[in-house]
């Protein structure tokens, strides 16, 4: 027997496991499939379920598999004689109570209930006496409940105190009146919480907005990526007839692990709201006219040969796909125009030639969890990347000394070591910064900003967890991104890297900032951050000249604009605008002078790169409503009306091949590039500045998803303003 | 001697009488032919015809778009739509059955948890024009409405067998 290896034998069959596991463990590695309700390999074992018990020599009784540690010379049997009466009999008690309803059970026909009930439940019930019925939980607009089907596993109670943290619900009573429930009436609030759908082995938590909508079996299954993050979660959606019915997790443990947010579960609502673009428009005389696909993409192509080459713009949005960013950036190139950007929410751009070739996060998302020492700059983790917060959370739990340096308190579920929200975040990082330096001397580029800064008890101990850390990770977040003196964030943060040795790491907006960086969406860079000859006009620079053509892609400019004020006034005010838009808002009315409808993330083949600069692409998933076309394409046709050359692509993926062969072999690096020094931004610095975008406006898919719009989250930022 | 008793067989036009002995014999025999459509043949309370949705005695349509029959459905003719009811429970949006698809086989009618989805006795029905031959949720349930007696009657006949 060597270290830590134990030989046990299964069903006769010999094994050798570690020292330690469990045996439903070991089978499961194996493929011997022991029934299970209770047990799920993310979540501590609580045993309470019994289905799993097995035949092991010596025992004087069954034992339960997800909680019998293996032991050297162990006999298993997982299909003897006397497992399987003592799971048949486990059965059956677990069927007492529970009712027969699979009919109008959304659970039905993808329940492990169901399932095992037909291999381990006897044909004709036993029980004559009444059966418990339990009262219905309001559990919020994400999940419905049907709580007299719950055979009391408690997933879903150990899931919302070990994933969430935020113990959400418990169990109350015991033996027969025991229920699951919340201590106080109120909706499951947490951002994972809707998470519990899925590991609910019965249809006693369900998914609300899907309720009844469809059957398991009659929906195909696709792959997609999330759009909503940097993180780009993998998720399988559900179509029937072409409609998405409702989004589940595609297991991937170097991003999502088994877990899904909810606004990548419901944001996909958004795609059927009532204001979808379904027919090009043009604007004649003030009034909106249906147009054919033709005669609009003739108009776009005249206006846009018509301005002059420094008198276009283009306005991209970060959720852009990799292959629509290609097509802007080529046809900027053809245009002869560098006035290209799709920072829309950045406010400062001060330093943009030193930013890294694209926003990354300095290691891996997986890598994160390793991390013994983690600082949080400017970001509401939670609410902007739930499943980089998950992995920081496990983190802290693992001892990992986690601190946050923000403009507002907001909440977090692990021990956090410093929780800094006061003073502004560049004064903070400037203590932190000299701190961390002791006697070293600080960077140029900081010098002014660390001028007589003496840093407090708080920041120093920041500075000395960074230090003293074998894996220290700084995250630099999207408030922080968007923060008026962003520049210098970045250059303290660069500084304090470099003296404490920590990964430098950075969050980006939407799905495809990093797509968009490489692709050349920017005035100063090409594809493959290439610098341009002549740096074009920026996102904050760009509506407030006077351009002869707008053109905006994939954004509404009345939300996702923060890089400059009354966005929508401004581009009213360009000579023509035209916008390549899923939805037919208000304010692109007021805007734009021609609309063109393009597919949404569901509806056209793309790629995103996240910020750990993974490329993931995915395939239309559903059909386009009405006239609308995937953006690629629209984008390749009117390169074709421009006569650009070598625009005859046929797929989405030639686009994409074309840019990687472009890229050759881009390697990311934080490291800050710049020498000068930066000016003060003490007035830029406004530590009461409210530059937090709320979890369910981030883009304009799931500023429309229904559900997520009734959730107390999305209400009580609606009623702030926010 | 065998050509000589076929010669004279043939020559008294033997097989013809013998032939005509058989017409004799069904004169006298009771008849069988019915005079369709005045007179019709006995049905089987089983016999699968028609589709028709029932309803409870209280109004209450009883299909809970469970999609099992959709499901069961070896022909693919039948659709369901469903949403969440008025009252919150599950109930269909669109039951369409394809006429034209159908084979009659009666497995919706089999596969269905509530007896809500019926194969009546109905045979005789036509279609006019094109689209006639879906049968639409309000149509099925309007003929439920209008046989239920007979429905009712043929499941209580049929009951003691299954």
């Amino acid at each position: 027997m060597s270290d830590g290896i134990v030989n046990i034998e299964v069903d006769g069959k010999p094994v050798e496991a570690r020292k330690g596991q469990m045996i439903m463990e070991v089978t499961d590695e194996i493929g011997i499939y022991i029934p299970r309700f209770c047990y799920h390999k993310k979540l501590s074992i609580a045993a309470n379920c019994r289905m799993c018990l097995v035949e092991v020599e010596k025992a004087p009784k069954p034992m339960p598999a997800c909680a019998t540690p293996v032991g050297e010379g162990m006999k298993v049997f997982t299909r003897s004689p006397a497992a399987i009466s003592a799971q048949k009999a486990v059965m059956e008690f677990l069927l007492i109570n529970h009712p027969l309803d699979c009919p109008i059970c959304d659970q039905g026909g993808e329940c492990e209930l169901q399932d095992l009930a037909l291999g381990y439940g006897r044909d004709v019930s036993r029980y004559n006496e009444r059966k418990r019925v339990v009262k219905d939980k309001d559990l919020g607009p994400l999940v419905s409940t049907d709580m007299t089907r719950c055979i009391h596993c408690t997933r879903c109670v150990r899931f919302s105190q070990e994933i969430q943290g935020l113990q959400e619900l418990g169990t109350i009573g015991r033996a027969e009146d025991m229920k699951i429930s919340m201590y106080i009436e109120k909706s499951v609030d947490h951002e994972l919480s809707a998470n519990i759908i899925d590991i609910c082995p019965v249809g006693a938590l369900n998914n609300k907005p899907y309720r009844y909508s469809a059957r398991a079996w009659e929906m195909e299954q696709r792959q997609t990526v999330s759009p909503h993050d940097c993180v780009g979660s993998n998720m399988y959606v559900h179509v029937l007839r072409g409609t998405i019915k409702r989004v589940v997790p595609r297991e991937n443990e170097e991003i999502n692990e088994t877990w899904l947010s909810d606004r990548d579960r419901f944001g996909y609502e958004g795609i059927y709201s009532d204001d979808r673009l379904l027919s090009p428009r043009v604007k004649q005389d003030g009034a909106w006219e249906d147009i054919g696909w033709d005669e609009a993409l003739k108009i776009l192509a005249e206006n846009l040969e018509g301005a002059g080459a420094d008198k276009t713009g283009i306005l991209s949005s970060p959720g852009a796909t990799l292959e629509e960013s290609h097509l802007l950036a080529r046809l900027a190139d053809h245009l002869g125009t560098a006035n290209i950007d799709y920072r829309i929410r950045q406010r400062d751009f001060s330093d943009q030639d030193n930013d890294p070739v694209f926003p990354w996060l300095g290691s891996t998302i997986a890598e994160l969890e390793a991390s013994d020492a983690i600082l949080v700059i400017g970001s509401n983790l939670r609410k902007e990347v739930p499943i980089i917060a998950h992995r920081v959370r496990k983190a802290a739990l693992a001892g990992s000394k986690v601190s946050f340096v923000n403009n507002d308190a907001f909440e977090y579920h692990f021990p956090v070591e410093e929780n800094i929200h006061d003073g502004g975040l560049v004064k903070q990082l400037a203590g932190i910064a000299v701190a961390a330096a002791g006697k070293k001397k600080l960077p140029k580029p900081v010098g002014a900003l660390v001028k007589g800064v003496k840093p407090r008890d708080s920041q120093r101990r920041i500075a000395d967890s960074l230090a003293g850390a074998k894996h220290a990770q700084i995250l630099l977040g999207l408030i922080a991104g968007r923060h008026q003196a962003s520049s210098a964030l970045r250059a303290l943060v660069a500084a304090i890297s470099e003296l404490t040795g920590a990964k430098f790491g950075v969050l980006s907006e939407g799905s495809n900032s990093a797509g968009a960086s490489l692709a050349g969406v920017q005035p100063h860079r090409g594809s493959g951050g290439h610098k341009r000859k002549a740096a074009g006009l920026h996102a904050g620079e760009m509506l407030d000249a006077s351009l002869d053509a707008v053109l905006l892609y994939g954004l509404e400019p009345d939300y996702d604009i923060c890089c400059t004020d009354d966005a929508v006034k401004k581009l009213a005010g360009q000579k023509f605008v035209a916008a390549l838009t899923s939805y037919n808002s208000d304010a692109l009315q007021d805007a734009a002078d021609l609309l063109l409808p393009i597919g949404t993330f569901a509806e056209s083949a793309g790629t995103f790169v996240n910020c750990e600069g993974r490329w993931q692409s995915f395939n239309g998933v559903a059909n386009l409503p009405g006239e609308a076309r995937p953006g690629w394409k629209v984008l390749r046709v009117l390169g074709n009306l421009l006569d650009a050359e070598n625009f005859d692509y046929q797929t989405s993926e030639e686009v994409r091949d074309e840019l990687r062969d472009l890229l050759g072999d881009i390697q990311p690096d934080n490291r800050y590039a710049g020498k000068k020094a930066l000016g003060k931004v003490n007035g830029a610095d406004d530590p009461d500045a409210r530059i937090d975008i709320p979890i369910y406006r981030t883009d304009a898919i799931v500023r429309r998803a229904r559900a997520l719009q009734l959730t107390p989250e999305a209400q009580r930022s609606a009623y702030e303003g926010g | 001697m065998d050509r000589v008793r076929s010669f004279i067989k043939t020559f008294l036009l033997w097989e013809l009488w013998q032939g005509l002995s058989v017409t004799l014999r069904s004169f006298f025999l009771p008849k069988v032919t019915l005079n369709y459509p005045e007179e019709k043949a006995p049905q089987s309370v089983r016999f699968r015809g028609l589709h028709a949705l029932r309803r409870y005695p209280n109004g209450e349509e009883r299909c809970i778009a469970c999609k099992l029959c959709e499901a069961v459905c070896p022909a693919l003719a039948i659709t369901i739509e469903s949403e969440v009811g008025e009252d919150g429970t599950r109930r269909t949006t669109r039951y369409d059955i394809d006429l034209f698809k159908c084979i009659y086989c009666g497995f919706c009618e089999e596969a269905c948890p509530v007896d809500a989805i019926v194969e009546t006795r109905i045979h005789e029905y036509h279609m006019e024009a094109a689209g006639e031959n879906i049968m639409t949720k309000d149509k099925l349930l309007a003929i439920g409405d209008k046989f239920e007696a007979m429905i009712s009657a043929d499941k209580a006949a049929d009951a003691s067998y299954k």
